[in-house]
């Protein structure tokens, strides 16, 4: 399949939970029929756009079912220190959102992708800077992306940019946060679109050793929507096949990988062939989580 | 939904776990400040007395009033406990988390003022305390930077980017991120998401009232014009709070102009902090407001001798009252800084922190010397016949904490108003 063939117009509308018809979902059926699901993140531009589209095509080929790439803000706020040098490489590469899109309308991969990135990025896309959020939604769909991720884009403040999202059958996906609960947990998931990307602990991305408690808490208090909502996938600090698995067994539909990645990007001398293998790694633990055998290998 | 509150600006763009802590802040702000539940501001005003030294005087400037031929006022907020304003706002925000049953404080700071009246605040209301700090304000706010350490704080020295107040806040959002349940973040000017700006401008619009207050006193009426310098701009909203529904009163925030307001593009750098006067409508650290940024939506790396000032946003309130033609933005140069501040040293025995010393300089500019207009060669006539007869400037800090940096500067510089420095090198 190649990003032409996810035009949105070409999908089959589809009534959601409040009643409007919306374009079936490229992300939530690639978390479905691939489940437990691989979600891979990487920094665009890091360290160029040329590498990018090798690691992209490289984490394709290991297993990842979705791929976030990052379009890089000069304030990640949300970012620990290892996508925070990420984000500093591509723009010291040049990376803009020009190149961005131009790398994206170069990509033929099995994965649906999605962009990552902060609200000011898609504010100032286009003729009207800091006004309108559409041109850049139009941009996204332009080039086949099919959703979006903005982590300093609470519910509350999501309107314009959701509007802009349904017009053009992109999904807007949401965090949910340790700290959401109750009221504002209702609210998430009734926008929510795609998938709900759960936070696994407080504080910002990082690899890190173990599964934090949080994400149990977390996917406990989301199993009431399991039936009429999106699926879930945990990210901030999965890094080995072993986390995928604990978390898959813990509920989660799938695992959200970044800085693990970021890193191999960072220091490895054959990174394309090394993400390839982390992917593998990491579906395979996911898979392991759910009791699904491990298709044999070509 | 959004809670914009000023216009376009505001509303609350951050990460989704820190979403209940400002709801949980915005609860505790309607009921503990505008409502003063618990005694709350009862005991706020009492501190600020006892512990803060209000209210600080209104002072005719008798040389300046001389100079510029009107009658100057300076409210005298360099004569706060610490040294600035900051004071007002850290008191109430760090008494606020007490009331709230917080156990820590995060704090970030520029020209380390906040940090100062955050790290002073936290010792006289035990509790513990960081303070985040960019790398180069670090290197040249360090008697700030000792003080902070003297009152029982963390300093943690941010070194990304140009190691500035942006960077800093950048990194204090991620520590309160990560520990938002048992931690309040003590945001140091009219910025970030709701209700800080709000909330930030009522602990400071003491300054305002108590002037508006004393000038009445003074002059038997209001000033013609208040005249106050911008970074953030939290002394400024504390200025002219109290004067916005007075129509006839003219208010003027005073920006970094730096070496330039041209801005290097290639280099994506800003040689200047004057947001309001020449930046653009985009969303950081939580707020909408006007930024100073890149066509792509990239933050320019922002610039002022003044490191207080330093700083790439500004307040969404401030933003809104420059939109609606309340305030009008101006900026001055760091020559122009420089030179208001030995003037004001001289003249007056005051010495300003580099950041009041724009305000300064915007009176110099504006108002044109006696001698100037007596030749007829007078610089703005416009802004001259603004200005009126009867203005208050804002003398937002003291200066002590500048020494370094005004040495250094005007070294290499040729001004007017410096004394010779040399004498002590020898």
């Amino acid at each position: 399949m190649t990003r032409e063939d996810r035009r949105p117009e070409e999908r089959e509308p589809r009534d959601d939970e409040r009643g409007v018809t919306r374009p079936a979902s490229d992300i939530e059926r690639a978390i479905r029929e691939n489940h437990p699901a691989l979600i891979a993140y990487v920094t665009a531009g890091d360290p160029s756009l040329e590498a990018t589209k090798e690691y992209v095509e490289a984490l394709d080929r290991g297993g990842a079912d979705l791929i976030e790439l990052g379009l890089p803000f000069s304030e990640p706020i949300a970012e620990g220190p290892t996508i925070q040098a990420a984000i500093n490489r591509a723009l010291e590469a040049g990376t803009t959102p020009a190149g961005f899109f131009d790398l994206v309308d170069s990509l033929s991969v099995e994965a649906p992708l999605l962009v990552m990135t902060y609200y000011n990025m898609i504010l100032q896309h286009g003729s009207e800077p800091g006004a309108d959020v559409r041109p850049f939604v139009e941009r996204a769909a332009d080039a086949g992306l099919s959703g979006i991720i903005v982590p300093d884009l609470p519910a509350e403040e999501a309107e314009p940019l959701r509007a802009a999202c349904d017009d053009h059958g992109l999904d807007l996906v949401f965090i949910v946060a340790p700290t959401t609960a109750g009221e504002r947990l209702e609210r998430i998931m009734d926008r929510a679109s795609g998938f709900a990307y759960v936070q696994a602990r407080l504080g910002t991305t990082g690899a890190r050793g173990d599964v934090s408690r949080a994400t149990h808490d977390s996917l406990a208090r989301l199993e009431a929507y399991d039936d009429a909502g999106v699926p879930k996938a945990v990210g901030f600090g999965v890094s080995e096949g072993d986390h995928a698995a604990e978390i898959v067994a813990a509920g989660a539909d799938g695992v959200i990988v970044g800085s693990a990645l970021v890193d191999i990007i960072a220091t490895s001398e054959t990174p394309a062939a090394d993400l390839e293998a982390k992917a593998r790694e990491l579906k395979a633990g996911a898979r392991r989580g759910a009791d699904v055998p491990e298709p044999e290998q070509p | 939904m959004s809670k914009s509150s000023f216009g376009r600006y505001g509303g609350q763009f951050v990460p989704e776990a820190l979403m209940p802590a400002l709801e949980e802040l915005e609860d505790a702000y309607e009921r503990y400040v505008l409502g003063n539940e618990d005694g709350f501001v009862d005991e706020f005003r009492e501190r600020l007395r006892e512990f803060g030294g209000r209210p600080t005087p209104l002072q005719r400037a008798d040389r300046l009033s001389e100079r510029y031929g009107r009658e100057v006022y300076l409210k005298r907020e360099d004569l706060v406990h610490g040294g600035a304003h900051k004071l007002n706002n850290a008191l109430g925000q760090v008494l606020l988390a007490k009331y709230m049953g917080k156990e820590r404080i995060v704090a970030e700071t520029g020209a380390g003022q906040h940090g100062t009246a955050t790290a002073m605040a936290a010792a006289h209301l035990e509790m513990p305390c960081e303070i985040y700090m960019g790398r180069t304000d670090v290197n040249r706010q360090r008697p700030n930077v000792y003080r902070m350490r003297m009152l029982g704080a963390e300093v943690t020295p941010v070194e990304t980017g140009r190691g500035t107040l942006k960077e800093a806040i950048n990194e204090t959002m991620r520590d309160w991120a990560g520990s938002v349940e048992t931690t309040h973040y003590v945001i140091g000017s009219v910025v970030g998401p709701h209700p800080f700006p709000e909330m930030v401008r009522e602990f400071q619009s003491v300054i305002g009232e108590e002037a508006r207050e004393q000038v009445l006193e003074r002059a038997g009426r209001l000033p013609d014009s208040v005249v106050a310098c911008a970074g953030g701009g939290s002394n400024t909203m504390g200025a002219f709070h109290a004067f916005v529904p007075d129509s006839d009163v003219g208010l003027y925030a005073v920006e970094a102009g730096g070496s330039s307001l041209e801005i290097d593009a290639e280099a994506g750098v800003a040689p200047n902090s004057a947001t309001l006067s020449t930046g653009s409508d985009g969303v950081l650290h939580g707020a909408m407001t006007k930024l100073l940024q890149s066509e792509d939506g990239q933050i320019m790396e922002s610039h002022s001798v003044s490191a207080g000032l330093d700083y790439a946003g500004v307040g969404p309130e401030l933003s809104n009252l420059v939109d609606t033609g309340r305030v009008t933005p101006d900026s001055v140069d760091d020559d122009a800084a420089l030179e208001a501040f030995h003037r004001l040293s001289r003249l007056e025995g005051i010495i300003p922190a580099l950041e009041s010393s724009h305000a300064l300089a915007y009176l110099e500019r504006a108002a044109g010397t006696a001698a100037e207009r007596a030749s007829g060669d007078e610089p703005r006539a416009e802004a001259h016949e603004e200005l009126g007869e009867l203005v208050v400037v804002n003398v937002s800090g003291r200066g002590d904490k500048d020494l370094e940096t005004v040495l250094e500067e005007t070294e290499k510089r040729d001004l007017e108003a410096a004394p010779d420095v040399e004498v002590f090198e020898q």
